[in-house]
């Protein structure tokens, strides 16, 4: 199943078990959705449920928190989180504090949703990853979901969820197919928010990443077995909470550890774990955690500087070997 | 309270001396139902729609209502000025004195299934959507006993089962928060309608027009309703904005001009406006108001508007002294009977705040609750992690 129809089957079967919720964000109706994922949901649902905004998306977002205040629950889609940027306020301000100052009157049943990170050549402003921003602040959970899988069970416990969800996708990998299991098809699947998934076991060295560079951590794996190490991969499914005990079980039974993501490495994804496990691992750690991430500059044009700017495989076997104490130069030993 | 007091006529008037020594101190102020008919001060002004008439059918028993409750806000707004000088009020506190036709105005026209939103000068608005007296000074102080059990303060005030969504603190959020909750009225079929509230310096804000737009096309139950109190803290509003005709700013959405100073124009124009907008989408309501306290307890209010203006409102327009001259004026209530409802007023104010600084502040574990509605047993941390630390249940 591809991760763009896991994603609408979710959705799908969401609106179909609970009525009060309802779709909105540009295109996401006549035409079918910018990127597919939620086509056929206009037809099925009708215009009440299925919505398409104009590109106003300080408004739309706070209505979709209003609605959201009056306990209906919105799924509300940014065509790419880049333009979340226009509507944070109404994320931060109006939805994930809420619950807080309002010592738990106002609830915010919440989903936003969309493309968020590096696409392929579109350029600075349309290539921001904002797992970071967001999930810095309490109040919000923050999902990302890599395999379609992840993306069918995140979403449905998105959508269930009372409080506000920011759930990332990713452009390239809405292509992409994965073996699905019966269970996963069931209407009653969902995935637990908070949990990381270790994808690949291993014991030599943790990578953690999410969204499309696990699959770039399992390719690192691999290569990384021919010569002799072995990697264990966390797929890290959720940003907010931050699955702190199986990272840090995993770095205990590893010693060492390479972050993996695709945004600006300062402030990032990677930061945070580093100091989750300098603070609670610290006597396990046989070498300096490593950081892999997009290259701290605006996203370039040119193919070339764009592949430069975004972590490759070879970015994270080199990471993975070094704190194993080898370099690429010498030739691996049992 | 034996006697049950008709409205009086000119020759009852003449029967009165007579029954004065027994009777005088123990006739009822009129809590009679008939109805009255007054006009309002000024007529509407409207833009793009018929406006409603001056006539406002009211009766002694709302007009009375209407001193009580307006003179109970503008009680309350004083004396949280001396809690805020006094330091147990803290942060932000922004009074709304002068301001209170038009919330208790808009509840005489309104239920608690219809919505309000507002920005952080919510108090009296909150005390209009049967916020108490002890919930609203508890909060102010940070205590237990508040409204948000105090973690909100002055400007996250709540009350969701009465139809009132806040308390926000960001200026114009509320606005496309409110087409929210209209959106929701409208998907839920109820037949109810949001109001939507914020100031003249709001209206420029982008978000509100956006929003606007959105309502217009799905009809939404919303309407705006600016309080244009001429002052978007110290910026007048011909500094702010080109055009201050507020009403007329939603282009192909309708609008009203209300003197905001007069509780009965502001109740015909509400209930004007909800007929309105559940047939034919929104609406935008101007309410011409004024605030005498400055912006907020740290402006003094006086270094961008001269005293002789506040005053010159305070004289002529003040909305609580205009239904006192209603009700003498119409023989519903003596003067000694309305000063005695001021002086009811003021002691349970001092009873209320008396009460609320017996209310404790929050337990320290307050710190860590309602960060979510579902935790997961999600860790959080206090500025220590390996000090402070909870589970969030």
């Amino acid at each position: 199943m591809t991760v763009r129809d896991a994603l609408n089957s979710a959705i799908d079967e969401e609106m179909s078990a609970d009525p009060k919720v309802f779709l909105m964000g540009e295109e996401v109706g006549e035409y079918q959705g910018a990127y597919k994922i939620t086509k056929g949901l206009l037809e099925k649902y009708g215009p009440d449920r299925v919505l398409d905004t104009p590109i106003t998306e300080a408004g739309f977002t706070g209505i979709g928190v209003g609605a959201a205040y009056h306990g209906l629950k919105p799924i509300v889609e940014f065509m790419t989180f880049n333009f979340s940027m226009q509507a944070i306020d109404h994320i931060i301000n109006s939805a994930a504090k809420s619950n807080y100052m309002s010592a738990g009157q106002i609830s915010v049943p919440i989903v936003f949703r969309g493309p968020n990170g590096a696409a392929a050549g579109v350029g600075a402003q349309h290539s921001q990853c904002y797992a970071p921003w967001f999930a810095s602040c309490p109040g919000l959970k923050v999902l990302a979901p890599y395999s379609s899988e992840d993306a069918r069970g995140l979403m449905k416990a998105a959508i269930r969820d009372p409080d506000p969800v920011v759930f990332l996708e990713n452009e390239l990998l809405y292509g992409e197919s994965f073996p699905v299991s019966a269970e996963v098809l069931d209407s009653s699947f969902c995935l637990p928010i908070g949990k990381a998934k270790i994808e690949r076991e291993g014991k030599d060295v943790t990578i953690t990443a999410f969204s499309k560079m696990v699959g770039y951590a399992l390719k690192a794996a691999e290569i990384l077995s021919k010569e002799g190490i072995s990697a264990e991969v966390i797929n890290l499914r959720s940003i907010r909470p931050l699955d702190r005990a199986t990272i840090n079980n995993s770095v205990r039974k590893t010693n060492r550890l390479v972050t993996v993501e695709e945004g600006f490495p300062q402030h990032g994804i990677g930061a945070e774990i580093c100091a989750s496990v300098v603070e609670d691992s610290f006597e396990y750690l046989d070498a300096a955690i490593e950081r892999i991430a997009g290259a701290d500059v605006p996203m370039p044009y040119a193919a070339n500087l764009e592949r430069l700017a975004v972590p490759q495989v070879e970015d994270i076997v080199r990471a993975a070997k070094r704190t194993c104490y080898r370099s690429s130069s010498l030739a691996a030993t049992a | 309270m034996a006697l049950s007091h008709l409205s009086s006529t000119r020759s009852n008037r003449l029967l009165r001396p007579l029954a004065a020594a027994a009777s005088s101190l123990c006739r009822p102020i009129s809590t009679s139902t008939e109805p009255l008919v007054i006009e309002t001060s000024i007529p509407f002004t409207p833009h793009k729609c018929e406006p409603p008439s001056r006539s406002v059918e009211t009766n002694p028993q709302e007009l009375l209502t209407f001193f009580r409750d307006m003179a109970t806000m503008r009680r309350m707004e004083i004396a949280a000025d001396s809690l805020y000088k006094a330091k147990l009020i803290r942060g932000f506190c922004h009074l709304y004195d002068g301001q209170e036709a038009v919330c208790v105005g808009m509840e005489a026209s309104i239920n608690k299934k219809d919505c309000i939103i507002t920005a952080y000068r919510d108090h009296c608005t909150f005390l209009g959507r049967g916020g108490t007296l002890l919930e609203i000074f508890s909060e102010l102080m940070g205590r237990q006993g508040g409204c948000s059990k105090g973690k909100g303060g002055s400007m996250h005030f709540y009350k969701k089962e009465s139809g009132f969504y806040g308390g926000h603190g960001i200026v114009g959020a509320q606005v496309p928060l409110g087409c929210g909750l209209a959106f929701a009225q409208k998907y839920n079929k109820d037949e109810n309608v949001t109001f939507a509230l914020y100031g003249d310096g709001a209206a420029n804000q982008g978000q509100l027009f956006e929003a606007l737009n959105i309502s217009a096309l799905w009809d939404l139950p919303i309407i705006l309703v600016c309080e244009n109190n001429h002052y978007g803290m110290g910026t007048a509003e011909w500094r702010a904005a080109k055009s201050p005709s507020y009403y007329k700013r939603g282009d192909y959405v309708p609008g009203l001009k209300v003197d905001g100073m007069d509780v009965l124009a502001v109740k015909q124009a509400c209930k004007f406006a909800k007929e309105h907008v559940l047939k034919n989408g929104p609406i935008i309501l101007e309410m011409d108001t004024y605030r005498y306290h400055g912006h907020s307890m740290s402006d003094p209010g006086s270094t961008y508007r001269t005293r002789d203006e506040i005053s010159g409102v305070r004289q002529e327009r003040d909305p609580i002294e205009r239904v006192r001259k209603l009700v003498l004026g119409h023989d519903l209530a003596t003067e000694k009977e309305l000063k005695d409802i001021e002086k009811e007023i003021r002691k349970e104010v001092d009873e209320a705040i008396a009460k609320a600084k017996e209310s404790p502040m929050p337990e320290p574990s307050e710190l860590f609750t309602n960060v979510y509605v579902k935790g997961f047993g999600t860790e959080s941390f206090g500025a220590d992690r390996k000090e402070l630390r909870a589970t969030l249940p």
